[in-house]
């Protein structure tokens, strides 16, 4: 069957009337329908990737796709490479589960946009190259601030890997019955196919196209949920209200104290602007003007996906049954999926599982590209060779990191296996928020910022924001298996943020280094100008 | 490359500034000083819609949760709200700065000393 005749099938269906829960679901064994979109998707990117090849000699085109990226392409990028299968899967089953708290979880996960561009965005795109550690090494000393920004960056990277492939694995296993280790390798080597022979290119293009897949699906789930409540929401929350009571549309537990939800808030919003997959991609388009727009294009679809998601998780709550959804998992993952399959038949829950494999994979690959350009272009090119290496060094270099971060995220997918990874991504947005945040704002905003200032503020960032993560109860308690936790906050952004600007502050002043001082009017041209940008 | 050597020379050219004049000009003062005065503007509104959000959420909870129809709550909306003024402050920092930012860049960089 065609792609239109598969949609037109499942348009057609949507006349069936929704039967109540319990249903029949074929998820957790591989469907002829999920084959064949998992082959279509995969087929059509690889496709891409060996046109993208032909086009990736130099290290700015495995890099940077040889900053030829429109700003509306890099906008679906950067959406496709931040919606992960946790916000797509996750904030339904959220929703679906415990009502409105999944609605004040996907707003967290927007706001960062803005911040990003007021803040770092023009600038990153002025000043730097291919990485972020670029601009906070513009004007000091390229081997202290490289080696101690390489550590932020590849800590951020791998943690976010880490939860990335362990979701990876357990959720390929629910949705195609495949065993978890094979799924690791899958993950594995497709990612490692687009990243190793169409770097940035080809790693673009995944990313735009699992974007449009992703909003055609929700949006596609969302018309036909509404479709069964006359297209009008108010009719949906009745239902919810008849079903789970009144209290599924108000706020319930996930925001007690203030504090908390204040330090979590700073995570998500400065987390995003320390991430480097994400900054990364600000490099692909050709200058600070189409960085901007790709920003706001960026938001506007990500909005729009956190805007239409709660609906589909209500669906799914009223349609499916919670009951049904948790029988199936736990934590509700299956929401989507679920009430893809009851209002869409076989034919669209094949899609919607291949398009959350397909954003897993999208999402990797961007993981591999920025955790590869922290070795090869911050560690090997610019400290071991002194920024002096040839293209073909610098290409070579940038493979075979790849294939090295590569074989790690399937081997730590295989080691993490069964683990509560729940804590990886907060961990993730409070390192990028406390170790990689305030150095890059800092080395953009502050004339009298010093090479020691950076290195003492990403170090204090990283180990605050790493220390206190351990230490609170979602480590200390929930994985160590401890009584108490030593540090009762959950997120320690607002603290360890704080101390790493402290740290780059009090160090920088302690003293100063006239030599990136008098660098900063070179800096302030490029910053604010664009003169002399990449 | 053939033409590096040879820079066409315009009257009226001569008042071209070095980089420090142009970073020490009242007019590229001016413009990082209204560069930052919009995002923390932007920012701060950020924070005001977010926050107040949220704490609205943790602080006002029967306040949020009052029915605006048959069964839906306010915090509905909110939250919805949320997310749309988060959208449009960006889109309101791309037309200011399309507007005003660029050109300004553009008419100084003119006035930079060829080098």
């Amino acid at each position: 069957m065609t792609l239109t005749g598969a949609i037109q099938q499942l348009v057609l269906s949507q006349a069936a009337p929704a039967a109540a829960a319990p249903m029949q679901t074929s998820l957790g064994s591989p469907t002829f329908m999920s084959i064949l979109f998992f082959f279509i998707i995969v087929s059509v990117t690889l496709i891409i990737t060996y046109w993208a090849a032909k086009k990736t000699k130099t290290s700015s085109e495995f890099y940077a796709a040889g900053r030829s990226v429109s700003a509306l392409q890099n906008g679906f990028a950067l959406a496709g490479d931040y919606m992960s299968a946790a916000s797509f899967l996750g904030i339904s089953g959220m929703c679906a589960l415990k009502g409105y708290d999944g609605m004040i979880y996907a707003t967290g996960w927007l706001v960062g946009w803005p911040a990003l561009m007021f803040l770092v965005g023009e600038p990153l795109r002025n000043l730097g190259k291919f990485t972020f550690a670029d601009v906070v090494a513009f004007r000091l000393q390229q081997k202290p601030v490289r080696i101690a920004a390489a550590i932020g960056g590849v800590l951020t990277v791998l943690t976010y890997t880490i939860a990335q492939m362990v979701g990876a694995g357990t959720l390929i296993k629910l949705m195609f019955g495949l065993p978890y280790e094979v799924a690791e390798l899958i993950v594995g080597i497709v990612m490692l196919a687009y990243v190793l022979f169409g770097g940035m290119i080809a790693t673009t293009w995944v990313q735009i196209i699992k974007a449009g897949l992703l909003l055609f699906g929700v949006s596609l789930l969302f018309i036909l949920v509404l479709s069964n409540f006359s297209f009008n929401p108010g009719n949906l929350y009745a239902e919810v209200v008849k079903q789970y009571g009144q209290k599924a549309l108000e706020p319930g537990g996930l925001v007690t104290s203030p504090l908390e939800a204040v330090s979590l808030g700073l995570a998500l919003m400065f987390g995003l602007l320390g991430l480097p997959h994400i900054l990364m991609r600000f490099y692909t388009v050709p200058d600070a003007k189409a960085a901007r727009k790709s920003v706001f294009y960026a938001t506007g679809l990500i909005g729009y996906f956190y805007i239409i998601i709660p609906i589909v998780g209500f669906g799914a709550s009223v349609l499916v049954g919670r009951q049904f959804i948790t029988a199936i998992d736990k934590g509700g993952n299956m929401a989507s999926p679920l009430i893809a399959e009851l209002l869409g038949g076989k034919a669209f829950i094949g899609f919607i599982a291949a398009v959350a494999f397909a954003t897993i994979l999208a999402v990797v690959a961007g993981l591999t590209l920025a955790g590869a350009s922290a070795y090869s272009h911050d560690i090997y090119v610019n400290v071991l060779k002194g920024g002096h290496a040839t293209e073909e060094e610098q290409v070579k270099a940038a493979k075979m990191a790849t294939i090295f971060f590569g074989i790690a995220a399937v081997g730590l997918g295989i080691l993490f296996k069964g683990q509560n990874v729940a804590y990886m991504v907060g961990l993730t947005f409070a390192v990028a928020a406390s170790a990689n945040f305030p150095a890059l704002l800092m080395s953009i905003v502050w004339k009298k910022f010093t090479t020691w200032g950076a290195v003492w503020s990403i170090i204090i960032g990283t180990f605050t924001s790493l220390g206190m993560i351990i230490l609170s109860p979602t480590v200390w308690v929930d994985v160590f298996k401890n009584a108490a936790p030593i540090i009762p906050l959950k997120n320690p952004a607002i603290f360890s943020m704080s101390a790493a600007f402290l740290a780059g502050w009090l160090v920088s002043l302690a003293k100063p280094e006239a030599d990136a001082q008098a660098k900063f009017e070179e800096e302030k041209l490029r910053t604010y100008l664009g003169v002399g940008a990449e | 490359m053939a033409n590096t050597a040879v820079r066409p020379i315009h009257k009226g050219e001569g008042t071209g500034k070095s980089v420090h004049e142009l970073i020490e000009s009242p007019d590229f003062k001016a413009l990082v000083k209204k560069r930052w005065s919009v995002s923390m503007t932007l920012l701060a509104l950020l924070f005001v819609s977010y926050y107040g959000f949220i704490l609205l959420i943790a602080e006002a909870k029967d306040f949020v949760s009052q029915k605006i129809g048959e069964v839906t709550t306010l915090a509905i909306p909110l939250g919805v709200a949320a997310i749309v003024a988060a959208w449009a402050l960006t889109a309101f920092y791309v037309v200011w700065a399309n507007k005003s930012y660029d050109p300004e860049v553009e008419r100084l960089k003119a006035q930079l000393l060829k080098r």
